[in-house]
């Protein structure tokens, strides 16, 4: 019974195809050889065909001269420039449709989601039908029903649709006045901060106090007024130093103001209503993960509703909201690229697409595009880690 | 000494807490807040309604052939009506449609088994729908077998081309996604990392890109000489791209199995592969399922992009039919077909991945 029979006599080592490290050893070997030769493989074949197509490698085309019009661009642009300017252009774009629709959304998916647990049985019937309704049409259906069969029927310059005279909407955008700052208007956004800062200040000092005596002012209320009361009165203390750029319809089309395409538009306005369904399925479980009981506790404590929500509630939710919600924050900025499907110069319709056409240079430029993508992604998800290590339930 | 022998019957409720009126007042006009959102909501509803049911059912023309069939006061259904067979088969020729309609009633009838719980033999069925059944219906489409006219897949498309991408490319993936997760899983610090470079970077790119890659970065990756087919480099990109979703899946299914069991599995001798293939992927893969079909239902949306490198799936056959001069102006009607059909199909298929998640959780709910 001591001996076991098949002990191995001592001295004597296993074969190594039975010694796990070093079989996990030899996988690994054999794993990245395997790679090294399918690179190897891809890398010759791309040598061969590129050199067969007459195309040379490397970014030096992005100091060749582009040679044509972005019809969207938020920095100085013309045909003249290069295609690297191209890229920079469209990646602006991109970032810009991707911030807007990342503020609309939320603002929608938040007042959705609420509206989904309220107590009101039409609101909530609403809201889940909105939720279902948009969440279950995919997104290039959607930008292609707000493009071609909204935006782009309705009426043409002369017939545009006016809204107090001064926004006009027709098939070729939305059509807004323009400010322009006079001199002195600095100020403004200055005043702007400097309230900021100082209602920052004033919390800060009012949860001192209220640590050290018990007593607190509302610094709320007060950090509102001061932050919309001083640019406000700056404003008219230096004598309102705006004026508005009014669109005029002139001939076929209308000059001044400030332009927003309809492919923009379009874009925008799928983006958020599509992300805002998810967001809105988001912030709903968010809040039902809350158990009732911290509810409770803090009505215990006889804490009035909207501190229960704002103390209680809301933090602990916001621990099980933002993990998702920056994800779909990710996938509407990874959506945005279908803009090319509608022409909206985005990076990857305009850098992706027009310029890849003209230069054909397909690898660099993916390459390219695909890096952008792939920065954002890990930033964001380097900001999520970072999020969740500090908001983390600590527990003993 | 007993008085009352008989218990004294309920009194009924207030009138005021039964009926319709009451459950109005609990609902909808609880507090003056309340009653206002309530009429906004009316009012909304009101708005779209009216002249939606008006568009589509009232003033609407059903019956014809032509575009002067259509009164063009509400929708024009016989654009969609005249174009149906297109929707749903693409370009596939008209006297082979009986091969396509096989297949149809095939993939329903798999699928109907697999979601239905009482029928039998799920683990035989699952096994032909994954294996058996593709290749069977990989023949039938594209013919050139058993005397079967040949097909080329540039005239597939519709319906048919919109389930075929979402279901290759799910068929494919799993797999693919099983190995990631189990790498991403695994104590090898090479296999680890390259798992996690893969998962991170298909994560990370939007689908566009990666069909723009496919079609055309993947014709510069093979040797010169070889050409693929486009239908083909859009399953590629589709199917890599999915089997990184799946693999995060998978990894969050496995997570949720407790360690004991597999250390219980290798304390009975079992090697690797009998331990993930017998003990943890079976319990794994049954809580995935709601996951599963989640990533299926935007792998099925996500399929409409593959009209933007030109195949033609059912938005991508619905947006060419509107621009044939016959049929000008009615991008409304052809877009409410097809977001109507991604709905049904979507909308099902969440309500059954929830059905599932509740029928699942019974068991597992600590």
């Amino acid at each position: 019974m001591s001996v076991r029979p098949n002990a191995r006599p001592a001295g004597h080592k296993p074969p190594f195809w039975r010694d796990r490290a070093k079989r996990a050893l030899v996988f690994q070997l054999l794993l990245t050889a395997a790679v090294a030769v399918f690179l190897f493989y891809i890398v010759g074949n791309v040598q061969d065909n590129l050199s067969a197509r007459g195309i040379t490698t490397g970014f030096g085309f992005l100091n060749n001269t582009a040679g044509f019009g972005i019809v969207q661009s938020l920095i100085d642009y013309s045909s003249q420039d290069t295609y690297g300017r191209t890229f920079l252009v469209g990646l602006l774009n991109t970032l810009l449709v991707g911030g807007l629709g990342v503020i609309a959304a939320t603002l929608i998916g938040f007042i959705v989601g609420i509206a989904r647990l309220s107590p009101n049985w039409l609101l909530a019937r609403l809201a889940t039908a909105y939720i279902e309704t948009f969440r279950n049409i995919p997104l290039l259906l959607q930008i292609f029903f707000w493009y071609f069969a909204v935006l782009r029927t309705l009426p043409s310059a002369r017939d545009s649709m006016a809204f107090g005279e001064v926004i006009f909407l027709n098939v070729r955008g939305l059509y807004l006045p323009e400010p322009l700052f006079e001199s002195g208007f600095g100020l403004i956004p200055a005043a702007f901060i400097v309230a900021i800062v100082a209602s920052i200040a004033l919390c800060v000092w009012n949860k001192r106090r209220q640590e050290a005596t018990g007593k607190r002012i509302p610094a709320g209320w007060i950090s509102l007024a001061l932050i919309m009361g001083l640019p406000l009165l700056i404003t008219v203390a230096t004598g309102v130093p705006i004026t508005w750029d009014v669109p005029e319809l002139r001939g076929f089309n209308f000059r001044g103001g400030f332009t927003v395409i309809p492919e923009f538009l379009a874009l925008w306005m799928a983006l958020s209503i599509y992300t805002a369904a998810f967001i809105a399925e988001i912030v709903r479980s968010g809040i039902q993960a809350i158990s009732h009981g911290q509810t409770e506790a803090a009505q215990a404590l006889s804490l009035p509703r909207n501190l229960v929500l704002r103390l209680v509630v809301i933090p602990q939710a916001l621990r099980v909201i933002i993990p998702p919600l920056t994800s779909q924050y990710l996938n509407l900025i990874k959506n945005s690229s279908l803009a090319t499907a509608i022409g909206y110069p985005d990076l990857v319709s305009v850098f992706a697409g027009t310029t890849l056409n003209q230069t054909g240079q397909a690898i660099e430029v993916i390459a390219m595009t695909m890096a952008v993508y792939l920065t954002i992604s890990l930033l964001v998800s380097m900001f999520m880690n970072w999020f969740n290590a500090r908001v983390a339930l600590v527990e003993r | 000494m007993i008085h009352n022998q008989t218990m004294i019957d309920q009194r009924p409720a207030p009138s005021n807490t039964l009926g319709p009126v009451a459950w109005l007042r609990a609902n909808l006009f609880s507090g003056p807040l309340n009653t206002l959102f309530t009429l906004a909501g009316l009012y909304v509803l009101y708005l779209l309604l009216v002249p939606t049911i008006q568009w589509a059912f009232i003033n609407a023309d059903w019956i014809g052939t032509t575009r002067d069939d259509c009164s063009r006061e509400g929708a024009c259904w016989v654009f969609v009506n005249a174009r149906f067979t297109q929707f749903i088969y693409g370009l596939y020729p008209r006297s082979e449609i009986w091969r396509a309609n096989i297949v149809f009633g095939g993939f329903f009838t798999l699928i109907a088994w697999l979601a239905i719980p009482r029928l039998p033999f799920k683990r035989w069925v699952a096994v032909f729908a994954l294996i058996g059944f593709p290749i069977a219906a990989y023949v039938l489409l594209h013919g050139g077998y058993f005397d079967l006219p040949r097909v080329p897949t540039h005239r597939w498309g519709g319906l048919m081309l919109t389930l075929l991408l979402a279901s290759v490319g799910m068929i494919g993936a799993l797999p693919i996604g099983i190995v990631l997760a189990l790498g991403r899983r695994s104590n090898m610090p090479i296999v680890k990392s390259f798992c996690v470079i893969f998962i991170e970077f298909w994560r990370g790119v939007p689908l566009i890109t990666v069909l723009f890659m496919a079609s055309v970065m993947l014709p510069l990756f093979l040797p010169s000489g070889i050409s693929v087919d486009r239908l083909v480099r859009a399953l590629i990109g589709l199917t890599l791209f999915q089997s990184a979703y799946m693999a995060e899946v998978i990894r969050g299914g496995l997570q949720a199995i407790p360690k004991g069991q597999e250390e219980a599995a290798a304390a009975l001798g079992m090697t690797y592969w009998k331990r993930m293939g017998l003990i943890v992927l079976p319990q794994a893969l049954k809580m995935m399922i709601p996951g599963i079909v989640n990533t299926f239902i935007s792998l099925f949306k996500d399929t409409t992009l593959v009209m933007i490198i030109g195949l033609f799936d059912l938005l991508g056959i619905v947006q060419a039919a509107l621009s044939d001069s016959n049929w000008l102006g009615f991008s409304l009607e052809g877009y409410v077909f097809a977001a109507f059909v991604f709905w049904i199909f979507c909308f099902s298929m969440s309500r059954y991945s929830q059905y599932l998640e509740r029928k699942l959780n019974t068991g597992h709910k600590r």
